[in-house]
């Protein structure tokens, strides 16, 4: 099997920008070559004309919920990796908060089969920190690694006992595994449905306050340093998080840090009129704290853009605010909004894609690009495409988008996994 | 001046006009309550249904009182009988409850924003009778009228509102009502119940309970939950007592012809002195009767009013 994408615009951060061919054999890059100058020989060759889009590589999402097992209602590893695919992601992370946890190898090698049945895809299971996420015993690291576990989180629940939070990075590093950490301080953040200020006051709903986050995101950025291990703050939505994590990175701990696209989108004036689908946590801020996230993704403070895709039925977001599942789908709108980013001017193409393919490759320790020998995973973008955001069309199991309605331009049209392509656009 | 609002959600939505209007159908709603025979048929025929998912006395019987006195069919349904305890959604009880073609659901929710919800999916009125910490208009406006009728005005007063703001839809509602009708509202209390963006509300926040009293026209003082002790908002009552809670000596601090005023039900000795409570400044018990006069205008305006009563 051989695709021959002609005449693309190659975006490949660090390397060379310009149009070119790129052939593709047998699921690996074969050859990278000046446009027009790879010829389509041969029947078994299949060729994309690329003219006028941008080919980058995969783009990889650090965190998702496919809620399989336990929860298919909500979504399935294959609708899911759907939903991935047609976002333009070749591989995702998927969090441990299933029913069962992910805490135990059986759990990761049931997501990695039915990942392979999917086959759109790669995943890379997450999986627990404590068994249950009850913060109370540490997982089998070594057995969850030797099963394809790539990290282990907690996310969902934070890890309250800092001992723990020591003891994991220290054991993690043992079995090179990556720690990510849900950064909530649960006594703070009390039985809050927003974020706290104004808006919540108004709207009698009970804020959460940015230190909720922040005194956690300092905590192990601590504990990082004591440890010589690095950590990974997962959903950072707080300036005050983003200006710790500026400081810790400045002062060499190893700390790296994602953030969420509805954190650089919207505010907390998104929850007027109670709507549910702008709940999440952590909650939608203030419009400070979404400047200091587009200023902690352009300056590289905040090393990689992740979804936090958290699909819920309709009937779990179609009741009172504060009953109200947290959490929004993301995979299918990640990268037009992370292309807003760019026609705005907070970031490049290339700061882009670094952010949503690259980075997110080194945190995992893997290489993404678009050169010979690497894995065949590149998406194909186009950048002029305008189209309306149709919660009820997506690919993603649930509906559970703020984003319904909106026209954003740009998008992926069509996804290339170990080098078979696993998404075409059909509009 | 026609009312045209569905609903009574809360204040905000709420014009100065709209306000003034449902201020003097209460007005003329009082009179109904003095008389021997206290009932007109003006809402004869139509249903009210009284949802409350929270307890309340008060605020329940006052409802049900008003539309009575209005001649309308009222059924009440409590938190403990309701769906709620067997686990059906709200969405579901409203569909429910709009298949028995009611007239005017009022609601009492725990969670701010419920009324929205239901308003949203019903096409009879709602009138949110409290909503979590969000919003209690139908208390606002009995307030409005219980102080209009003592100062005449509602325009250059000063309103001391103390106590835990942050928990009370009354202290939310009241103070975006008063200072609507061109009244100066001024907060206070301790300041771990005192919410973040209040002033954002129209209320100015004093330094201390002091400040907020002196030169004051009216004294609204809020009820003291015992849960906050374990929510870290207060230490004990003594102390809340002692601190934050109005006696002789702070009321001498405002106006000589202060009123003051408590949405109930007090707990004595603790935010407010068993003499204050029943002394000479004290409007307490006008504002329970307001109450039932206001609801009955509610109730009447958000049914038409006899003008449009045959449409919806």
């Amino acid at each position: 099997m051989q695709i021959l994408i002609r005449n693309a615009r190659i975006i490949d951060p660090g390397h060379p920008d310009g149009p070119g061919d790129v052939l593709i054999v047998d699921g690996r890059i074969a050859a990278v070559e000046a446009a027009g100058t790879l010829a389509a020989d041969g029947a078994e060759r299949q060729v994309v004309e690329a003219q006028g889009l941008w080919l980058t590589p995969g783009l990889i999402d650090l965190h998702v919920h496919f809620r399989e097992p336990g929860q298919e209602y909500k979504e399935t590893i294959l609708t899911g990796s759907q939903a991935a695919a047609a976002g333009g992601f070749t591989a995702v992370c998927t969090m441990p908060n299933t029913d069962p946890v992910n805490d135990d190898p059986a759990i990761t090698a049931l997501i990695l089969r039915q990942a392979a049945a999917a086959g759109l895809v790669r995943v890379y299971p997450v999986a627990a920190i404590s068994k249950g996420l009850k913060g109370e015993q540490l997982c089998e690291f070594g057995e969850l690694k030797a099963a394809g576990a790539v990290a282990v989180s907690d996310d969902g629940r934070p890890v309250m006992n800092g001992q723990l939070m020591r003891r994991a990075l220290e054991y993690a590093s043992g079995f090179a595994l990556r720690v990510i950490s849900h950064c909530e301080d649960l006594h703070l953040a009390e039985s809050g449905a927003m974020n706290e200020g104004a808006v919540a006051t108004r709207m009698g709903l009970s804020g959460i306050p940015n230190a909720a986050e922040s005194v956690m995101v300092m905590r192990d950025i601590a504990l990082a340093a004591l440890t010589g291990v690095s950590v990974h703050i997962a959903h950072v939505s707080a300036a005050e998080s983003v200006a710790a994590i500026r400081r810790a990175k400045a002062d060499g701990i190893n700390v790296t840090a994602e953030t969420a696209p509805h954190y650089f989108t919207l505010t907390e004036a998104a929850v007027e009129g109670y709507d549910t689908h702008a709940k999440m946590n952590p909650p939608l801020r203030s419009e400070a704290d979404r400047q200091a996230i587009r200023q902690g993704l352009a300056d590289g403070t905040l090393d990689a853009i992740a979804t936090d895709h958290a699909p819920h039925a309709v009937s779990e977001k179609e009741v009172e605010f504060d009953r109200a599942a947290n959490g929004i789908i993301g995979l299918e709108t990640s990268l037009p909004l992370g292309l807003k980013l760019v026609a705005e001017g907070v970031l490049t193409i290339e700061t882009l894609i670094e952010r949503m393919a690259i980075a997110p490759a080194r945190i995992l320790g893997l290489e993404a690009g678009v050169r010979v020998g690497l894995p065949a995973d590149v998406t194909l973008i186009d950048p002029n495409k305008e189209f309306t955001v149709r919660a009820a069309a997506m690919q993603s199991k649930s509906r559970n988008t703020p984003f319904d309605g909106w026209t954003l331009k740009g998008k992926a049209v069509m996804t290339i996994m170990d080098g078979r392509i696993v998404y075409r656009d059909q509009g | 001046m026609p009312f045209d609002k569905k609903d009574i959600l809360d204040i905000a939505s709420l014009s100065v006009e709209d306000i003034q209007l449902i201020l003097d159908t209460a007005e003329s709603m009082r009179e109904i309550s003095e008389r021997p025979i206290k009932k007109v048929p003006a809402l004869r025929g139509k249903t009210v249904v009284l949802f409350f998912y929270e307890p309340s006395t008060r605020t329940r019987l006052s409802f049900d009182l008003a539309a009575k006195r209005l001649s309308a069919d009222s059924v009440a349904i409590s938190a403990d009988m309701s769906s709620l305890v067997k686990g059906e959604t709200l969405l579901d009880t409203a569909r429910n409850i709009e298949a028995m073609r009611p007239d005017v659901v009022v609601l009492r929710h725990a969670y701010s924003g419920a009324p929205q919800f239901l308003a949203g999916r019903l096409k009879a009125s709602v009138i949110n009778a409290g909503d979590g910490t969000h919003a209690h208009p139908s208390q606002a406006l009995l307030d409005m009228l219980t102080v209009r009728r003592k100062k005449g005005t509602l325009q250059g007063l000063k309103i001391a509102i103390v106590g835990d703001i942050a928990h009370s839809r009354v202290a939310r509602s009241n103070c975006v009502g008063f200072t609507k009708m061109g009244a100066q509202v001024v907060m206070a209390g301790p300041p771990t119940m005192i919410p973040k963006g209040i002033e954002t509300l129209g209320a100015t926040v004093a330094p201390s309970i002091e400040d907020a009293m002196s030169d004051a026209d009216v004294i609204m003082m809020l009820r003291i939950q015992k849960e906050r002790l374990k929510k870290f908002s207060m230490s004990t009552e003594r102390e809340y007592a002692r601190h934050f809670g109005l006696n002789r000596q702070r009321v001498a601090l405002a106006r000589q012809d202060v009123v003051i005023m408590h949405p109930g039900p007090i707990n004595r000795g603790v935010e407010i002195a068993p003499d204050v409570a029943d002394g000479p400044h004290s409007i307490i018990l006008d504002q329970v009767t307001n109450g039932v006069a206001v609801r009955m205008a509610l109730l009447y305006l958000v049914l038409g009013g006899g003008r449009h009563a045959d449409t919806d």
